[in-house]
């Protein structure tokens, strides 16, 4: 390598600007660069008139173009809800079993289920449809109403115990409290119900209840207890409680009788949603 | 030196001098001259490889069956797939991009510290580019000395049409630049009919303007600017450099003292340089290799064919200006030192390069053609059943990666007396079509024996995938949950 000299200050100049001897050299920028500098103040001006900017007393500039980040949003919605018209109306042309044998429009209702379930079903039925304490579980294979298709759409449709016309409606007297069983009595019915299920504690408690279960709730949970699902009367002989199967809480269900509600959905949701959503809860499992 | 120090330290100082208060430097034009030698013929070279390659990898075709795209290089953005001759990446896979990179990434490494600037100097698209603008530029205007009087010439008519056909032909070249991108995202020969028929994509003509425009700006205008001002790696490469890098240097204890030389004049006392600054001429980044390295050289080697042209025709021996390294520069000869190739960083490059290679080959070679993916569901853990059973749900994925449709079976393994069924696949058959994903719901039903014979509360087991065409099957290790056991309740 050529042993150059350092450049000096005097060779490079200086901005003039000295600070305790320290001097500023004049190592000046391409042009360009501050070209580009301009060009960006031009830009950015520019963008100002163009785009919604200024904040004014009560309102802000709107721009040449109008645009606004809400109104792109409600843009993308639209167009977004014209594209999903079209399986949409299909849904809504097609019957339950049709739309479940297609695969497209399957999977459209499943999704489209799933995200209605969770804006309309889940505060009462759990995010996982898996119920509570009241709220039945839409994931076993027990139905109170019928796990069918047709008889769980009807049930979104109509509701239970709702203000809907056609809604479906049963409804187990408060044994107890209106004074038809005393104490022993609805004690005894409580053993027997439990023993349907092989969970009783009092072997004889639960045979004097036979009786009283065959005079008073034979008619609508059936003879043996298997329930009825024309009446919504639910199944006593399977291992799923609604509301608890221990002595306490059946005790309490004979006395003072329970009887859950649920709203009606059609003329909430359009009919298209309430496919889906019964193809949805089909799915989940217990579907019949 | 001394002179300029006098001239300008004249006066009344520096600071107060008219050059002084000029804040931003108006760039100096440069004219390089043509080379002629090997470099410049490997140059040409590199430029026809790497532009033909560049133009023509899009229209290569590959046959992928009757699915799927049969481009060999595609971008395939909507579909969400990269395809790269007999390799596809789906985008979980985008790690093998990555090794690419790496690789990429240690390769420049290497190559920068056994021979410097190379990547630069050879085979950046800037350096292929301005070097194709400035051929371009030399064709219409002529060589250096011919640009240099068109410039100081008044316009006229010549200079009109000689420039204006340059950009013309500039602008062309970013057209076709632009072009040949957006030709990487989409079926190319489609492709192009739509460009002509302007049925394409709007995004397709916006990437083009916007590569005509870049390619234009950068390569026929901005050339060195970008090597010295815009491109970060000249900062960065120094650190690659050592002492036994071979870079494109002049020889100094050879070429000083210089001077112009007369023919017949005798060599005895002076050195080789002859002050003819052919090495300055030919230089696109408009230096003289004279000073040392520094920032501005791109090392593209032009400088040492000017050179040895020149030492021939003076009787010199060739190699004034040559690839050496700093400690032969020093020791003040050629090849006084043997060349040190296997330094520790160059071992260390090496072996991470054959390390990430072999991670990719393996990788490659043991890429399954059906992934599976079991998510057990959450929300619940488990259903009770109204007989004492139990129920467990999964989303079950299967990613056929075949470039045929295909069909499976799904069944369990390690779970006694399991029951299995499937939403919308009442068969018990999955069909997945080619190269795409297909999610089934699927539940997993215990009955009251099978959850009292449960060893724990979530027991492991298997799902048995089997593929009905060749009766092939993968294990996919899942869990069963079940209630909690009695000894647990307590």
């Amino acid at each position: 390598m050529a042993n150059k000299e350092p450049k000096t200050s005097e060779e490079v100049g200086t901005t003039g600007h000295e600070w305790d001897g320290i001097e500023e050299w004049n190592n000046p920028l391409p042009k360009w660069w501050l070209y580009v500098f301009y060009a960006c103040i031009v830009w950015a001006i520019g963008y100002w008139i163009v785009y919604p900017a200024w904040p004014t007393a009560s309102t802000y500039t709107k721009g040449f173009f109008g645009y606004s980040q809400r109104g792109q949003v409600s843009d993308d919605v639209a167009a977004s809800q014209a594209e999903k018209a079209v399986f949409r109306d299909k849904i809504a042309d097609s019957d339950l079993e049709a739309i479940k044998a297609d695969p497209e429009l399957l999977n459209f209702a499943l999704a489209g289920g799933q995200a209605a379930f969770g804006d309309n079903c889940a505060p009462c039925h759990g995010r996982g449809a898996q119920g509570a304490f009241g709220y039945p579980n839409l994931r076993d294979d027990a139905w109170l109403w019928g796990g069918s298709l047709e008889a769980i759409h009807q049930t979104i449709q109509h509701g239970i115990r709702s203000e809907d016309s056609a809604t479906r409606m049963s409804m187990m007297p408060a044994f107890g409290k209106l004074g038809m069983l005393n104490r022993e009595q609805v004690s005894d019915t409580a053993e027997y119900v439990m023993s349907l299920s092989g969970n009783e504690d009092d072997a004889e408690a639960a045979a004097r209840g036979k009786e009283i279960f065959a005079t008073n709730c034979a008619a609508c949970h059936g003879p043996d207890g298997g329930g009825n699902q024309a009446l919504g009367a639910p199944d006593l002989t399977d291992e799923l409680w609604l509301y608890g199967g221990d002595k306490d809480t059946v005790v309490e269900t004979i006395t003072n009788a329970r009887a859950g509600m649920m709203p009606a959905w059609s003329g909430r949701l359009d009919p298209a949603t309430i496919k889906e959503l019964a193809i949805y809860v089909h799915s989940l499992g217990g579907g019949q | 030196m001394k002179m300029a120090n006098v001239e300008l330290g004249s006066g009344d100082g520096a600071s107060s001098s008219k050059e002084a208060t000029q804040l931003y430097a108006g760039r100096t034009k440069i004219y390089p001259k043509e080379a002629h030698g090997r470099f410049r013929t490997t140059k040409w070279i590199v430029m026809a490889v790497t532009l033909g390659i560049y133009y023509l990898l899009p229209w290569i075709r590959w046959d992928r069956g009757p699915y799927l795209p049969d481009q060999a290089v595609l971008i395939d953005l909507p579909a969400r797939r990269f395809y790269f001759f007999f390799l596809e990446i789906w985008p979980q896979e985008f790690y093998y991009i990555t090794g690419l990179l790496v690789l990429a990434a240690l390769a420049l490494f290497l190559i920068t510290s056994v021979a410097g600037r190379v990547w630069c100097g050879y085979t950046c698209p800037q350096t292929v580019w301005t070097d194709l603008m400035i051929a371009v530029e030399r064709f219409w205007q002529g060589d250096r000395n011919s640009r240099l009087r068109l410039d100081k010439h008044p316009w006229a008519f010549e200079t009109v049409w000689k420039k204006g056909a340059t950009h013309l032909t500039w602008l062309a070249i970013a057209v076709a630049t632009g072009g040949a991108w957006v030709f990487y995202f989409a079926d190319a020969p489609t492709l192009a009919k739509q460009l002509v028929t302007f049925s394409a994509p709007a995004a397709a003509y916006f990437f083009i303007g916007l590569f005509t425009l870049s390619t234009y700006v950068l390569g026929g205008i901005a050339r060195e600017q970008v090597c010295i001002y815009m491109c970060p790696w000249p900062r960065i490469q120094g650190a690659m450099f050592d002492r036994d890098s071979l870079l494109i240097s002049y020889r100094s204890w050879r070429g000083e003292p210089h001077g112009p030389h007369k023919t017949g004049q005798s060599w005895e006392g002076r050195g080789d340089c002859i002050d003819c600054h052919q090495c300055v001429a030919v230089c696109p980044a408009g230096i003289d290799i004279r000073d040392g390295a520094q920032l501005e050289c791109i090392q593209c080697a032009l400088c040492i064919d000017a050179c040895d042209e020149i030492m021939d025709k003076v009787g010199r021996p060739r190699g004034l200006i040559a690839y050496d390294t700093i400690r032969n520069l020093d020791a003040g000869a050629k090849d006084a030192e043997p060349l040190r190739l296997w330094r520790p960083r160059v071992l260390l490059y090496a072996g991470a390069i054959a390390l990430v290679s072999i991670i990719m080959i393996v990788a490659l070679a043991m890429r399954p053609v059906l992934e599976v993916n079991v998510l057990h569901d959450r929300n619940p853990l488990y259903v009770k059943l109204s007989d004492g059973g139990v129920r467990n749900g999964y989303e079950v994925k299967l990613l056929n990666k075949q470039y045929v449709p295909r069909a499976f079976k799904i069944g369990v393994s390690g779970l006694t007396g399991a029951s299995v069924q499937m939403v919308g696949h009442e068969g018990g058959v999955v069909p997945v079509p080619p190269d795409q994903l297909q999610a089934v719901k699927l539940y997993i039903t215990l009955d009251k024996a099978g959850v009292r014979a449960l060893p724990e509360q979530a027991t492991p087991f298997q799902l048995v995938v089997t593929d009905i065409a060749t009766g092939t099957s993968t294990e996919h290790g899942a869990t069963f949950q079940g209630p909690p056991k009695p000894e647990a309740r307590r």
